[in-house]
């Protein structure tokens, strides 16, 4: 046992690469779950994406571009599901389950190909003096741009639900469609709007995975991520800054875990590599325990909607 | 009294769904500062005419004209831009936003926070309708819910201002106070579209009605000159039995309440505090109050959902505070809560197995566990028989029975089992005239047989109609137990515990 090899600085430096595909998944099924959605295909779209990005990314060499078509990706899977919930009002536990197993079957079927290529690297960023300071620069300021979109997406998507009308619309949607439709608001397009962004940010958070965090492509490599994004959003109270959080507990314990390994603790594997989502959960529950956390439920999350005129 | 143009003119409006006609060849117009009145029964085709005047609904033919022009509002948008504002009867409010989230949510292009903060302030008190921008709704009375629905068609300006069924929920002094309200906002020429099915309000408020009875006009006249018994038979379209009820003497007390106390379910919930009355074999006891006062609480706790200290409900002399639904069931205290579907009955099984679902104990519908669905069967045949309950059949589904014809079957589903007493919660609320006075009859009926009966009900005039003594819930304390005969409509109102804050400013205005 060498506890003594694990750096904290390296630590810190790789809990934010950890958690920005958490945080980028998280965030979209916030805002779908703010428009009184509830998409349980998380992982079926981050998969999705994962394979789009790692296609993309190794037939064209641009990683950016991989990115792209992976939130193309995931907003098409997310719109599948889209279509069968608002316009064919279908379950949205079962649809949203369905949409997992079958982002799992078409991305191991399009990996095929893909099995042990490398994809092209995606470019640190260069932020010049700021990479520079001690310690804090090597920590935070030495990423890909992937890791700071996704703390910009955070910052705008909690400014936009709090401060713009089209995100009290949003919210308003979520909280009593009959009423924001009463009012002449379109649920339906608000709604596949809010789906397909959500997706697409699945999405990329799955190209991060396979394009940057592992870089390479297996099958079911996000491995249970999608759902601890779910998790997250619950025990985060539809809250951004908390979403954020709690998807650095889990990068940072993720990260730590396999530290503890490596340096060979004596507790059993298992028991490390189920930690991070234990101890995310254990925690994120105790937060939102304090505010009786019904009552921050978006009013119509899961419920269908049919317009009765 | 026409020497206005009419601000809105409907003609030949007409709208049928699969199966139903909504509205035959509407015609009516609406002058700028007139109130008028919408008038007719549940299913009369009201609520359809108004979606269309506001925008929700498209007709299939017919004509609308505002101040002589077409109008065909394709959205409520279109329907705002025109001027025309409405206040909905099943609020379109958001509970987690707060005051001014849901005011700019009503608005075209709403002002900045602060400065919309600033003219809710202003505007409220103009009209004597107080509100603070910055509570949450969810934690406002029905009577505070509705000034931001008001407030939300005020701050546009309004030509024509649709009002749904606005005080179903309200108080006397908060009825009157709204009334205020709308006789300044004509005054000041806005058109007032009253949608109501309360005759007197409609009689002491409107200068114009237009009676509907199955999607057809029949009849246009000016409220104040007819009874409101002529414009009951109108909209109804046959003469109206009163209920019948025998004087008759009281026994011994059945239910005897002491000091009953309990926390708030839920966070949007009342507290029960010190809740004590005796109920006598015979009586019917009415429970007033205004929405959200502790009503839904106190059935709860009196049906045994909500568990109580063993002594501080007495059934008979017995203890029972301590027991669940089905303990106090067999002993013979049995409930209706008030919402149908959900509560009462389960919306997507059929009404035998709705009556298996109370009735199994009392009517011996289970043996050993396994059910007697033949028995549930003649059961339910039994209350569809007994209650004139439309329906094809006890197959069908509670979903798929009117709100009426439903809660004939919830509550003849309670009768039929023989209660000692009986505690019912809003019976005839959403239910259509006839089949209201079906129900206040099955209830003096089923006191006249000797049982108790506590009707809890929002309704003033039905809880004048049937109770033998009347109380009142306040913020989940309970009024002293009066007679009910020779109540005034003040006194009735400060059992109420009055409008809150909004009278004083009237008062002295």
């Amino acid at each position: 046992m060498n506890l003594g090899a694990i750096d904290p600085v390296l630590l810190i430096a790789s809990l934010m690469v950890a958690a920005t595909p958490i945080i980028l998944a998280a965030l979209g099924e916030l805002v779908v779950e703010k428009s009184g959605v509830l998409n349980l295909g998380v992982e079926g779209m981050m998969i999705t994406g994962a394979i789009c990005g790692f296609a993309v990314a190794v037939e064209t060499g641009s990683p950016v571009l991989g990115f792209v078509l992976a939130a193309m990706g995931g907003a098409a899977l997310a719109l599948i599901f889209a279509l069968l919930t608002q316009y064919l009002l279908s379950n949205q536990v079962a649809t949203g389950l369905a949409l997992t197993l079958f982002g799992l079957g078409i991305s191991a079927m399009i990996g095929q190909a893909y099995r042990g290529v490398k994809p092209p690297a995606t470019a640190k960023l260069n932020l010049g003096p700021l990479g520079d300071i001690p310690v804090l620069g090597r920590m935070v300021f030495s990423h890909d741009w992937v890791v700071y979109f996704a703390l910009v997406l955070v910052a705008g998507v909690w400014a936009f639900l709090k401060y713009t009308r089209g995100g009290l619309i949003l919210r308003a949607v979520g909280e009593n469609h009959d009423a924001a439709h009463a009012l002449g608001y379109k649920v339906v397009r608000i709604r596949l709007a809010a789906i397909a962004f959500g997706g697409a940010c699945a999405g990329m958070g799955g190209a991060y995975v396979s394009l940057v965090r592992v870089p390479q492509w297996t099958d079911g490599m996000t491995a249970g991520a999608g759902w601890i994004a779910l998790a997250i959003v619950v025990f985060a109270s539809w809250r951004a800054g908390r979403v954020l959080l709690g998807a650095y507990l889990f990068g940072g314990i993720s990260v730590l875990q396999l530290n503890l390994q490596a340096a060979g603790v004596p507790v059993p594997v298992e028991i490390l590599s189920m930690s991070p989502f234990v101890v995310t959960i254990i925690v994120l529950v105790f937060i939102s325990a304090r505010q009786k956390g019904a009552a921050v439920a978006p009013a119509a999350l899961g419920r269908i909607f049919h317009a009765s005129s | 009294m026409n020497d206005t143009a009419p601000l809105l003119r409907i003609e030949g409006l007409t709208k049928s769904y699969p199966g139903v006609v909504a509205n035959a060849d509407v015609g009516f117009s609406v002058r700028p500062g007139r109130i008028h009145a919408l008038l007719g029964e549940n299913g009369a085709g009201k609520s359809t005419l108004v979606k269309m005047i506001y925008g929700l609904v498209r007709p299939d033919s017919g004509a609308m004209h505002m101040n002589g022009a077409p109008y065909a509002p394709a959205s409520p948008n279109a329907a705002r831009a025109a001027g025309v504002a409405m206040v909905f009867q099943h609020f379109s409010l958001f509970d987690a936003l707060d005051v001014a989230e849901n005011i700019a949510l009503g608005m075209e292009n709403p002002p900045p926070r602060r400065a919309l903060a600033a003219r809710i302030r202003t505007v409220s008190h103009e009209y004597g309708l107080p509100l603070d921008p910055t509570r949450q709704v969810g934690e406002l009375s029905a009577g505070e819910r509705q000034r931001i629905e008001i407030l939300r068609c005020l701050l546009q300006n309004p030509g024509l201002l649709i009002m749904d069924e606005p005080t179903s929920v309200l108080t006397p002094q908060e009825v009157t106070i709204l009334f205020r309200t709308l006789r300044q906002l004509a005054a000041e020429g806005t058109a007032i579209l009253y949608i109501s099915h309360k005759l007197e309000e409609i009689r002491a408020l409107c200068d114009g009605a237009t009676i509907l009875r199955l999607g057809r006009v029949v009849a246009n006249c000016d409220p104040r000159e007819k009874s409101a018994r002529d414009l009951a038979e109108l909209m109804v379209g046959q003469t109206l039995q009163s209920p019948s009820r025998a004087a008759r003497p009281t026994g011994k007390v059945a239910l005897s309440v002491r000091g009953l106390s309990l926390a708030a379910p839920h966070t949007f919930g009342t507290a029960l505090k010190r809740i004590t009355f005796d109920l006598k074999a015979g009586e019917v006891l009415g429970i007033g109050g205004v929405a959200g006062n502790g009503q839904d609480e106190l059935l709860a706790a009196l049906s045994g959902e909500a568990l109580a200290p063993a002594a501080s409900i007495m059934l008979n002399g017995a203890p029972v505070g301590h027991l669940g639904p089905n303990a106090r069931r067999a002993l013979g205290l049995l409930a209706a809560p008030e919402d149908r579907l959900g509560h009462a009955a389960a919306p997507d099984m059929s009404l035998t197995e709705n009556a298996m679902l109370t009735g199994a104990g009392r009517m011996g519908l289970s043996h050993k566990g396994f059910l007697d669905w033949p028995k549930a069967r003649n059961f339910a045949d039994a209350i569809i028989a007994a209650f004139d309950v439309r329906t094809p059949g006890p197959i069908s589904t509670a979903r798929s029975l009117s709100g009426g014809n439903l809660q004939k079957f919830v509550i003849g589903r309670e009768i039929l089992q023989d209660p000692t007493v009986f505690v019912v919660n809003q019976p005839t609320w959403g239910v259509d005239a006839s089949a209201a006075a079906a129900i206040r009859q099955a209830l003096l009926d089923l006191a006249a047989k000797g049982a108790a009966v506590i009707a809890i009900s929002q309704d003033l005039d039905e809880l004048m109609e049937i109770s033998d003594r009347f109380c009142a819930v306040n913020e989940g304390r309970l009024s002293a137990v009066r007679p009910a005969h020779g109540l005034s409509v003040d006194d009735i109102g400060l059992m109420l515990g009055g409008a809150h804050d909004m009278e004083m400013r009237h008062e002295t205005a």
